[in-house]
């Protein structure tokens, strides 16, 4: 790991200019668990370590408010996963968090580190591999590597890295935003533009700037909370990043389905909403073959690799399944 | 509790690392760390670390500077639990957790959970009793675990247990004992 200095900001005005201030890389750390992970690997390199941890009232986890659940970006994910109001009424949120890592992560995981986790892509973590995202301009060692748990969606010619974190699959699918916050002022945005494909820029992977910092999550309430569900296929059937997920949720009228939300994971290299599985269900009764017909129009648009072609009908029959979930909840 | 054979195995790197951590009695912890140096409170007990390099992980401590080498480093990237400790009652990774990060919350080890007469806690007693280990590499971590399992009521039914243990591997595949030994703790409804 390279030397850097640490900082602890007691305060999101003291994180924010800390971050901005210094002119030389700086990093926030929150839970650690992606950051120093990666510090170690020397993958991150930061100069300066912003720690947030101690910034009083960032670990908030409200769902009293009429509108929406607010979650501070430092709740941490076992707080949620186990909050009750989260899993009576928002069981997919719930799931997409105990779902992931081990508690031990949990503990320390914060939602807003959670978000901005980076790829478990093999050659991105190890060095010694051309890699664009990493450095870019050197090649993807993934393309005709090792690619059975690359991405089939929003893939291109740079890079075919998967986004691997649960929750934001989720929270995609009950268009949830953040409120960010850097010197320049504050924003919302939706959680939904917040990961950018790959493209011919890897390396550029959010929408935020280096110095903004996440305040909380908003997830707005809705009907559509209760008859939802986060499936998740591993290759094990705990503590493994998806090798396919979906996180659906269905407002239903007696058979018809008055509305639904359907996002994958494990698939693509960002949070994947499939709109045109959603519309192709709206209306309608919910039957098997419908369920089929949205898992596969979920799919629409991969582009596989010999090693993981499979994983287009392994897709569509997760967002299928999930679906039949959801339905049993409603 | 400090082992005198802990700091003895450890002497080579302790002088390595330049300084031997300070054993501090536990009341001076509350105290201002003096000038910058960070003071970490494990088992009660408050150890001044001087200017500690900000790279330095919990474990790396613990087991380098303080001589507690219950916790065990198997992976170093968070993927194997071995390396289990408390913050604060809750369960971490020591190899993800950078010390100073530890600073001011009340860390618990495996060298902390027997009682001061040395009765082993009903959880170390569990896992001798359903025989949950064979090398015992992964054990203080899965022990560790195990507790904050428990408490967290998550321990339940067999498949709750299976599920919020699964962030602790091992490899001789202890694990039907390992269960075992949760559910008896459960069953006894034993303080943990
Ligand atoms: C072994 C292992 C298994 C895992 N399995 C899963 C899994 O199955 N599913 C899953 O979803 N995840 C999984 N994870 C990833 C884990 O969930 C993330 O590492 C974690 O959620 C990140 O949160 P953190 O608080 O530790 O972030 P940190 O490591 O502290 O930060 C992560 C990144 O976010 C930035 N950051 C943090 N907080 C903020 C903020 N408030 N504003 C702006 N930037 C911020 C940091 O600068 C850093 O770049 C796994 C991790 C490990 C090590
Ligand atoms: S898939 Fe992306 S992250 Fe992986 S090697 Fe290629 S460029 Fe790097
Ligand atoms: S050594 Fe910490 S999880 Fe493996
Ligand atoms: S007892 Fe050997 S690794 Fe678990």
């Amino acid at each position: 790991m390279n030397p850097f200095d640490y900082t602890v900001a007691h305060s999101v005005d003291a994180a924010v200019s800390a971050l901005g201030g210094s002119g030389r890389p700086s990093k926030i750390l929150a839970g650690g668990t992606t950051l120093v992970d990666l510090m170690r690997l020397n993958v991150e390199q930061p100069a300066a370590v912003v720690d947030i941890t101690r910034i009083p009232g960032l670990n908030h986890i409200d769902t009293e408010g009429r509108e929406a659940l607010v979650f501070g970006a430092l709740a941490r994910m076992s707080d949620v996963a186990d909050d009750p109001v989260v899993r009576r009424d928002y069981p997919v949120l719930s799931e997409s968090l105990w779902r992931a890592a081990s508690q031990q992560l949990r503990n320390m995981a914060s939602l807003g580190g959670n978000l901005l986790q980076r790829t478990r892509c093999a050659y991105f973590r190890d060095r010694q591999y051309p890699c664009n995202k990493r450095e870019p301009g050197t090649g993807c060692s993934a393309l005709e590597g090792l690619n059975r748990g690359h991405a089939v969606l929003g893939v291109s010619d740079q890079c075919i890295a998967v986004y691997p974190g649960d929750l934001a699959i989720a929270l995609v699918a009950l268009n949830a935003s953040i409120d960010v916050q850097s010197t320049a002022g504050a924003r919302t945005l939706r959680v939904a533009d917040l990961h950018r494909e790959p493209g011919q820029t890897p390396n550029l992977e959010t929408a935020l700037r280096p110095d903004e910092l996440i305040l909380r999550i908003r997830v707005p309430k809705s009907r559509l909370g209760k008859a939802s569900t986060y499936l998740k296929i591993r290759d094990r059937e705990s503590y493994a990043f998806a090798v396919a997920s979906a996180a659906v949720a269905l407002d239903m009228d007696g058979d018809v389905i008055r509305d639904v939300r359907i996002a994958v994971g494990g698939l693509a290299t960002r949070p994947w909403r499939a709109h045109a599985a959603e519309q192709s269900l709206v209306g309608k009764t919910f039957t098997e073959a419908a369920a089929a017909q949205a898992g596969r129009l979920s799919l629409q648009g991969a582009a596989t690799r010999p090693q993981n072609a499979f994983r287009v009908e392994l897709g569509a029959n997760t967002v299928a399944e999930a679906l039949k979930i959801a339905r049993e909840r409603a | 509790m400090i082992n005198e054979d802990h700091l003895g195995l450890n002497r080579r790197e302790v002088v390595a690392a330049g300084t031997a951590a300070a054993v501090l009695p536990a009341n001076t912890a509350a105290a201002p760390p003096a000038e910058g140096g960070v003071v970490l409170q494990i088992n009660g007990v408050g150890h001044d670390l001087g200017d500690l390099d900000p790279r330095s992980t919990l474990l790396d401590v613990l087991r380098e500077r303080i001589g507690l080498s219950g916790a065990k480093k198997g992976c170093d990237h968070g993927q194997c639990g071995a390396c289990t400790v408390h913050i604060d009652g809750r369960r971490v990774v020591s190899c993800l957790t950078l010390a100073r990060q530890a600073e001011g919350r009340a860390v618990t080890t495996i060298e902390g959970i027997a009682s001061a007469d040395g009765r082993l806690h009903p959880m170390q007693q569990a896992f001798l009793d359903h025989d949950a280990l064979q090398c015992g590499y992964c054990t203080p971590g899965q022990i560790m675990s195990a507790i904050a399992c428990v408490k967290e009521g998550h321990a339940y039914k067999v498949d709750d247990i299976r599920e919020y243990m699964s962030g602790n591997l091992c490899r001789c595949g202890a694990y039907v004992g390992i269960v075992a030994a949760i559910e008896q703790v459960v069953a006894q409804g034993r303080a943990v």
